[in-house]
């Protein structure tokens, strides 16, 4: 399977963020998007995950065995907000997750205890902190299995040890064939990871 | 599907869900009503089931915005907007509508017939008028949702929610209301406007979910 972004260029109305972006990803690669603040990390991996239409090229998904067709079908979208209900408990929320994206592969009490918070289960999910309540973002991403992982600051918020984990994680999921991109300003301590640097804005 | 109805309805009846402050906004309409008009018990029947229409229609617009912007402050709405391809966006929003009616439209229907004994009204015409809006208020959750997601990246679309829906429901309140007179006053015609209604609210079951998972589309952009 290969990801390939092919002369990528996005707009948000206001002139053009970026362009000429061109990568691909083969089976357990990762990519690292590095950046200073508001130089476009997080509108290349929303024009991934399908969010803004691109201005320009495409993104997409290359599968043998024709098992995925659609790059946003194939990925988990890690987005800066975590997609949870304040008023639900936590395994409700992630039940929910589970039940609607399909292709469930480890069972929530699982999860849990890979980020380390199964007492939180019967929690409303607002009762967590704020490194908790990312944790859980991110117990999410194990749920279903995705190839894909398209992630936005997957580490804000988090202490050392969880960053470390969350490290495991991504390297665990490449090991299992995976495709990671994260967008972040903070070094995810995986090796062998592809980079990508975004320079300054430049002034319209 | 199902998982999202049932996490929509779990929500809609926890605590902030608005499912009350609905019914507390008919009962405040209609318990104003006989004030207003004065203790004429004649003219309050006759005006019953207008009342117990309008009351209706502003309280299931009262939490109409609240349907995808709750969904795009959290993060979710991208997430249903990317499963696309599994669910596709209008048979999404389309169960959203119908776990939003469930919790705040089907309330409102099921207190309606109290309600009518403040407005006097005869015990056929509080059957009517509950049948009525049995079969009305769904269509107003399924236009209403075309608007709610046309002004879900707006921060405050309430009033603008509200204004953009209401041309689109007058149908259904006169039909509405039509058919509740139809069932008491004796030449009126009870279940020709009757079915049209089902007819509007099947209309818009089908073209509302198309329309606003078209427009949630652009407005993830």
């Amino acid at each position: 399977m290969k990801l390939v972004v092919d002369d990528l260029a996005a707009d948000r109305g206001s002139g053009l963020i970026f362009e000429n972006i061109g990568f691909s990803l083969g089976d357990g690669e990762g990519l690292v998007v590095t950046g200073p603040n508001g130089a476009g990390k997080s509108t290349l991996i929303r024009a991934m995950a399908g969010l803004l239409r691109p201005a320009h090229g495409t993104a997409r998904i290359e599968d043998e065995t024709g098992e995925w067709t659609d790059l946003a079908a194939a990925s988990h979208y890690l987005g800066p907000i975590n997609a949870m209900k304040p008023a639900l408990t936590v395994r409700e929320n992630l039940a929910f997750w589970q039940a609607f994206a399909g292709k469930p592969a480890m069972a929530i009490d699982e999860v849990q205890q890979t980020v380390g918070l199964e007492h939180t289960a019967d929690l409303p999910f607002s009762y967590l902190s704020t490194g908790q309540r990312r944790r859980i973002a991110i117990a999410k991403l194990l749920l279903n299995w995705r190839p894909v992982w398209l992630l936005d600051e997957p580490t804000s918020g988090l202490d050392a040890a969880s960053e470390r984990h969350f490290a495991g994680l991504v390297r665990d999921h490449m090991k299992a064939g995976g495709i990671v991109v994260a967008a972040t300003h903070l070094p995810i301590a995986v090796d062998g990871m592809k980079r990508l640097t975004f320079g300054e804005a430049l002034p319209a | 599907m199902m998982a999202l109805i049932l996490r929509d309805i779990r929500i809609g009846v926890r605590a902030g869900g608005g499912m009350l402050i609905g019914i507390l906004f008919f009962l405040a309409v209609i318990t104003v009503v006989p004030f207003g008009v004065g203790p004429d018990l004649k003219l309050l029947a006759r005006i019953g089931p207008a009342i117990l229409w309008i009351g209706a229609l502003l309280a299931s617009l009262l939490g109409l915005d609240r349907l995808f912007q709750a969904d795009r402050e959290d993060g979710s709405l991208d997430l249903l907007i990317m499963a696309g391809h599994e669910h596709p966006l209008a048979l999404t929003v389309f169960a959203k509508c119908v776990a939003h009616w469930l919790t705040t439209g089907l309330p409102l229907v099921i207190v309606s017939p109290a309600l009518g004994l403040l407005m006097n009204m005869e015990p056929a015409a509080i059957a009517a008028t509950t049948a009525t809006l049995l079969a009305g208020t769904p269509a107003i959750t399924f236009i209403g949702a075309t608007g709610a997601a046309i002004a879900v990246a707006l921060p405050r679309g309430g009033l603008l929610v509200s204004v953009m829906v209401l041309p689109f429901v007058i149908p259904v309140l006169i039909f509405g209301v039509m058919a509740a007179y139809g069932a008491v006053e004796d030449p009126a015609p009870f279940l020709q406007p009757f079915l049209l209604m089902c007819a509007l609210t099947l209309f818009f079951a089908a073209l509302g979910p198309l329309a606003a998972g078209a427009a949630l589309k652009g407005s993830s952009d």
